[in-house]
């Protein structure tokens, strides 16, 4: 069983984007699927400060809204093709957290997180305000990408699992970005900065530059997801930018594993699925998500993924 | 005479009504061992910190290789070869042994690379071996951190303070909840490291340090009561009438 662990965690990423492969087919509906490719990503951004780095951030909506929007913008006001609403859209998050990240860097632990809180409601009534570019309360409409062409060869985005299959590409693309950061000399760095900033500091490591650093990062892998999600469902609705999204990024990672690789993918998956399964025969799915997300914080600490890997370890150990 | 490798230069210390520090002005010269010693209160924690940058003092500089270097944030420090050891252990706990002094290490090479392996920094891994080596850890490079014994988490410790090449080492209290044996190994390893850089040490054991320093530095509320020889200081009218009973 260490075998297996050790070689899934060797190859992370080719072991990820396998699953993520064949995944739709398992999945009632492709819909579904692309859903949690684009949480996933989200949380693996989140993870990448809360996880990696020990920064509980609660203004991630932020990221993953202007990121939507900035796409939208440039593909309904623009008229950008859509593979450079997606680079506007990453690059416009990237910059919105180098703002935020820039003012609430030097907070710890609480004041952060309602640092960060605070920030992202101020970017949740900008883009309400300005209802001219952005569709206020409406959401922005619009957001059209029909048949798209790569290298020559005529993709139908709106053919679900063709869309599937052309958002896994970013995924994986972005996750394997991620998982270059974190097996880098800087990603040593975070955890360090997490195990003990003063160390890190007296070792000669500029503490506030790799916060702000892996807080650009962060909200630039986010962005990505609010983009592709922007494609993916053909609005950009006002709530992508509400504070209960950011509240989703941790349930997800929690429940997961936070400061695993593939946790904070798995617990966008489990969250989604009782979402979409409990919202069939009642309304209140939230009542059921969150006991279940209570007894995970409660009995499982590690999270979903983060327990199977400790279980795995320690039956091969 | 060659000029010290640091050196203060009217020490201030001020909180609030409180002067924890008044006027202290000592120079450090190269490849010496001194050890700063003082009753409880004496104002050697503080000094410490004012020489070790973690605080600025209110007046007063302090000055490396000729430059001042009063107020310059921690992680330069390291940078220009000033390292140190905390009074409470300060590790990096669920990182390996290893991966502890790896990181550390590191620094000197490389700050901001997102996307090299970091495995493929061999020399970085040798180095870090080398110095798990040095302290006696060697066989423990496998375990996190947190899983040390204390005493050696306060090897480990001194290993991540030597791992940016200091020429200038800064200690404090560093067999502080040792065991006897632990204390003569870790004095062991001072006197070892103290050959080749300069130490500074902060002690609250007296009889320890007389026999391994070169110099004396004696503080007492604040102030600077006497320098020089661990013979000269246990002379000292002054010192004795303060460790009055204690037997220097």
């Amino acid at each position: 069983m260490r075998d297996a662990a050790d070689f899934v965690s060797r190859h992370r990423v080719a072991a990820v984007v396998l699953v993520l492969i064949a995944f739709p087919w398992v999945m009632p509906y492709e819909a579904l699927a692309v859903n949690i490719l684009i949480f996933g990503l989200f949380a693996v951004g989140f993870n990448l400060l809360f996880g990696y780095t020990g920064m509980l951030s609660f203004g991630h909506a932020a990221f993953l809204g202007s990121g939507s929007y900035f796409a939208g913008m440039a593909i309904v006001h623009g008229g950008w093709p859509w593979y450079a609403a997606i680079a506007a859209g990453t690059l416009g998050a990237a910059a919105i957290g180098l703002l935020i990240g820039f003012l609430a860097i030097r907070a710890r632990g609480i004041y952060f997180a309602m640092v960060t809180l605070a920030l992202a409601q101020c970017v949740y009534y900008i883009f309400y305000q300005a209802d001219r570019w952005t569709g206020g309360e409406n959401g922005l409409r619009g957001v059209r990408v029909g048949a798209i062409k790569v290298f020559g060869v005529e993709l139908n985005f709106v053919d679900p699992l063709t869309k599937y299959y052309i958002v896994l590409a970013f995924v994986a693309l972005a996750l394997w970005f991620v998982s270059r950061v974190l097996a880098s000399p800087f990603g040593a760095v975070l955890e360090a900065v997490r195990e003990n900033e003063q160390r890190a500091a007296a070792c000669g490591y500029d503490v506030p530059r790799t916060r702000l650093v892996v807080f650009v990062l962060s909200a630039g892998i986010c962005g990505l997801a609010g983009t592709l999600r922007a494609l993916h469902l053909s609005v950009v609705p006002i709530e992508s930018l509400h504070y209960l999204t950011s509240g989703q990024a941790v349930m997800m990672c929690l429940l997961g594993g936070m400061g695993t690789f593939f946790g904070p993918f798995v617990g966008a998956a489990v969250f989604l699925y009782l979402e979409d399964v409990v919202t069939t025969w009642t309304r209140h799915w939230m009542l059921v998500v969150g006991s279940v997300f209570i007894v995970f914080v409660l009995f499982f600490p590690r999270g979903i993924w983060g327990s199977i890997l400790h279980w795995m370890r320690r039956r091969g150990a | 005479m060659t000029p010290a490798l640091l050196a203060a230069e009217g020490i201030g210390m001020r909180y609030g009504n409180f002067l924890a520090l008044n006027q202290v002005s000592v120079s450090f010269a190269r490849n010496t061992l001194t050890a700063i010693i003082g009753p409880n209160g004496a104002g050697k924690s503080t000094f410490f910190n004012v020489l070790s940058g973690a605080l600025r003092p209110s007046t007063g500089r302090v000055m490396f290789e000729g430059r001042d270097i009063t107020g310059d944030p921690q992680h330069a420090f390291a940078r220009m070869g000033i390292a140190k050891s905390f009074q409470i252990t300060n590790v990096f706990p669920r990182l390996s042994t290893h991966e502890n002094v790896r990181v550390a290490v590191q620094m000197l090479s490389t700050r901001f690379d997102l996307l090299t392996p970091r495995e493929s920094l061999t020399a970085v891994t040798a180095q870090a071996d080398q110095l798990l080596e040095t302290v006696g850890l060697a066989d423990a490079r496998r375990r996190p951190a947190a899983d040390l014994a204390h005493g050696q988490q306060r090897c480990l410790e001194i290993a991540l303070a030597l791992a940016c090449a200091p020429k200038l080492l800064l200690l404090d209290e560093p067999t502080a909840g040792m065991s006897p044996e632990e204390t003569v190994a870790m004095m062991d390893l001072i006197l070892t490291l103290a050959a080749e850089r300069t130490v500074i040490l902060v002690e609250h054991k007296m009889k320890l340090v007389m026999g391994i320093c070169q110099r004396v530095i004696v503080l007492h509320h604040g102030e600077l009561l006497a320098e020089g020889t661990p013979a000269e200081v246990r002379a000292n009218a002054e010192v004795k009438r303060v460790y009055l009973g204690q037997g220097v």
